[in-house]
């Protein structure tokens, strides 16, 4: 039985608390084969700076199957656990649950030993068809009602049969328990989601569906503002829709949401990839108000930056220009910093959103990117750019990857170019340097993508207490 | 008061201590609720909110018991089904340890039902039956031959007396806790003090149904 006498330590009551717990020594971070030649897996890595493998891969967990896409993953179980409204305090922090975008099956990965990490136990992608008539599972979080799921794709071969949506999956025993809305109002498109819980909201977001992204993005489809562009927002326990926001047709891709850790705060964040009459990326915050309805506008935008035709993609030739494209963004658990992954550009921005209306840039990394091409300062190449980003919990230490999605890399950066994992200080007040020693080699014909730290990061735990 | 009277009093108040200083049964959410609003008044509010389920789920339980123990004749077998049934409970829990994921679907605003179904699903309010059933036990000698519309009435009142005083208990130490993580400890006590009671709780359903038994032969 997944069961403890006490609260697993690594569940705390308020962020700030988790950001003065002991720092990550071990980082997760999924393998993805581009190609489908290879099975995808799992990389133990050594973050722990006093290591002499400091950097590299201590262990990978290989799956039984190819072409599933690794993307998104999270934690069977955080600091939500610590209300009592959900009663399951005693639960331990010790799957890794990993959805595969392309295939639909979802991995339990038991990494309690996690130099021995193990396969626990595998869904096959027909029954979350059979159970959900949902397909292709991504964000991953652990909440009051079990383990949540936010899945890209409706039924049917190509994933169009009916709205994409989220379900829950036991906690426990990690068997299907079905569709999480009971009325969706106008959300037909899904990517990412997060909560509230004291609050009892979640916002939800927009990407596109399947036949918009599997094969590589639908330049018609984006010139034509058929990308997802709103935002959605619930009633947590009701299941209900309560208000959608339309950012506005030409604010295409609205895809990550990061809502202030500190549940006494009612404000968060959303990236928009870009904005197709300028080619603006761009961050809204979003807030509750008073009265409990909501509100967004935009606080950030991020220019294009003009680049000869010849070191463009085919895809952005016509444009002289190569826009920032944001791709991920994340939060700092002090609720300080925000950092934007700007893929296309090849940098990693750092702004201090103290005032949340009001972000102010603060720090900025080059590394990668379509034009530039930037290298580590280790003089080792780093392919792409910056793209799925965490934090660790004390906010001193960012690291990224560099992978968007299997087909959209091939489109923005033609050729293969590697998979790359970096981290970055965090200055006192600000300010981002990268740590020329941390660069990690992983195997050939593998891309990487999301990070998950050790005991929690600034992207899994849901805090159900308020910094006092 | 009896030596025995006292006694089954003592348990009552001693299990309402008991549900009250485990988190399960809801006073960090007082906490919590102090936290959010930023005032200490938010605190009793969630804690009056939690009594009051609490009461009911206790009363719930104990007044179906008020009319079943006016048939005197029956009295034995009363108290022994009644025991039976708390071990049963007991035995339930232990074998099912899933948590009930019932209460996962009650919003964070309906404190006072939360906390009625939190108890009812832990067979809060039947650990105290067999206590209750002894209470009654000890006033129907005292009565002698009064009516049964009259012991109905003093074993609902005796139902209601001990519903209140549990629920006292219960709410007086899981206030008193709630303060003092809100003022001095802090909520770290959370993640040290919080401890899985669910085999203790369960065995206890166990053992408290069995002393109902065998006093009842």
């Amino acid at each position: 039985m997944n069961q403890s006498f006490k609260p697993d330590p690594t569940f705390h009551p308020t962020p700030k608390m988790a950001m003065d717990a002991p720092v990550e020594t071990l980082a997760f971070t999924l393998m993805l084969s581009p190609d489908f030649s290879q099975p995808d897996g799992l990389a133990v890595v050594d973050v722990d700076p006093s290591s002499d493998t400091f950097g590299q891969i201590l262990h990978t967990v290989m799956m039984p199957y190819k072409g599933d896409e690794f993307h998104h993953f999270g934690w069977n179980a955080c600091s939500s656990s610590l209300s009592p409204l959900s009663g399951h305090a005693f639960l331990e922090r010790r799957y890794l649950i990993i959805p595969g975008i392309r295939s639909s099956r979802i991995y339990i990965i038991d990494v309690k030993e996690p130099l021995k990490a193990k396969i626990h136990k595998i869904i096959e992608p027909e029954e979350v068809f059979a159970k959900t008539g949902y397909s292709r599972p991504h964000t991953i979080h652990c909440g009051p009602e079990g383990i949540y799921v936010s899945t890209l794709g409706g039924g049917g071969k190509d994933g169009t049969d009916g709205p994409p949506g989220i379900f829950i999956l036991d906690c426990e025993t990690f068997e299907i328990l079905g569709r999480y809305e009971m009325d969706r109002g106008k959300q037909d498109k899904h990517y990412d989601f997060w909560w509230n819980l004291p609050r009892d909201y979640m916002v939800s977001s927009e990407w596109g569906l399947p036949p918009q992204f599997e094969n590589g993005i639908v330049a018609e489809d984006l010139l034509s503002n058929k990308y997802g562009h709103s935002i959605h927002f619930w009633n947590l326990r009701e299941r209900k829709n309560v208000q959608t926001i339309d950012l506005g047709d030409n604010h295409q891709m609205a895809l990550e949401i990061r809502p202030a850790h500190d549940p006494a705060k009612k404000h968060g964040f959303c990236g928009v990839v870009v904005d197709t009459t300028n080619l603006q990326g761009a961050i809204f915050t979003w807030w509750q108000k008073d009265d409990g309805t909501f509100e967004a506008k935009k606080t950030i935008t991020i220019d294009p930056q003009p680049a000869d035709a010849d070191d463009l993609p085919d895809l952005l030739k016509g444009f002289g220009a190569v826009p920032a494209l944001v791709t991920d963004i994340d939060l700092s658990l002090d609720d300080r910093f925000l950092y934007v992954a700007c893929w296309g550009q090849g940098e990693m921005h750092q702004y201090d959103v103290s005032d949340p209306m009001n972000p102010k840039l603060a720090g900025k990394v080059e590394i990668g990117g379509i034009v530039r091409k930037t290298l580590h300062p280790s003089g080792k190449p780093f392919g792409y750019g910056p793209q799925m980003v965490e934090i660790s919990r004390d906010g001193k230490r960012v690291y990224w990857t560099n992978s968007l999605y299997s087909t959209w890399d091939d489109q923005f950066y033609p050729g293969e170019r590697g998979a790359a994992m970096v981290m970055a200080h965090v200055g006192e007040n600000g300010g981002l340097t990268l740590d020329d020693t941390f660069c990690v080699d992983f195997p050939k014909g593998y891309r990487s993508h999301q990070i998950r730290l050790e005991g929690g990061d600034c992207s899994t735990d849901s805090f159900c207490y308020p910094n006092v | 008061m009896t030596p025995s009277d006292l006694a089954l009093w003592g348990a009552v108040l001693m299990a309402g201590v008991y549900h009250g200083v485990n988190p399960g049964m809801g006073w960090p959410l007082a906490v919590s609720a102090a936290l959010m609003e930023r005032k200490r008044v938010a605190l009793w509010r969630a804690l009056g909110l939690l009594a009051a389920g609490h009461f009911a789920a206790m009363a719930a339980i104990l007044l179906p018991f008020t009319a079943m123990v006016s048939l005197v004749t029956w009295e034995a077998e009363i108290r022994i089904g009644a025991g039976l049934l708390v071990m049963a409970m007991g035995v339930y829990l232990l074998i099912n340890r899933r948590h009930p994921r019932m209460l996962a679907r009650v919003p964070p605003g309906r404190l006072a039902l939360w906390s009625f179904l939190a108890a009812l699903a832990h067979g809060a309010g039947l650990m105290l039956v067999p206590i209750y059933l002894g209470l009654c036990d000890l006033e129907a000698m005292d009565a002698g031959h009064v009516a049964a519309t009259e012991l109905m009435a003093a074993h609902a009142g005796t139902a209601l007396g001990v519903a209140l005083a549990h629920t006292a208990a219960m709410a007086l130490a899981g206030g008193a806790l709630a303060l003092a993580i809100y003022h001095w400890v802090g909520l770290k006590f959370l993640t040290r003090g919080w401890f899985n009671l669910d085999l203790l709780w369960a065995v206890s359903l166990v053992l408290v149904g069995g002393i109902g038994v065998w006093t009842a032969l």
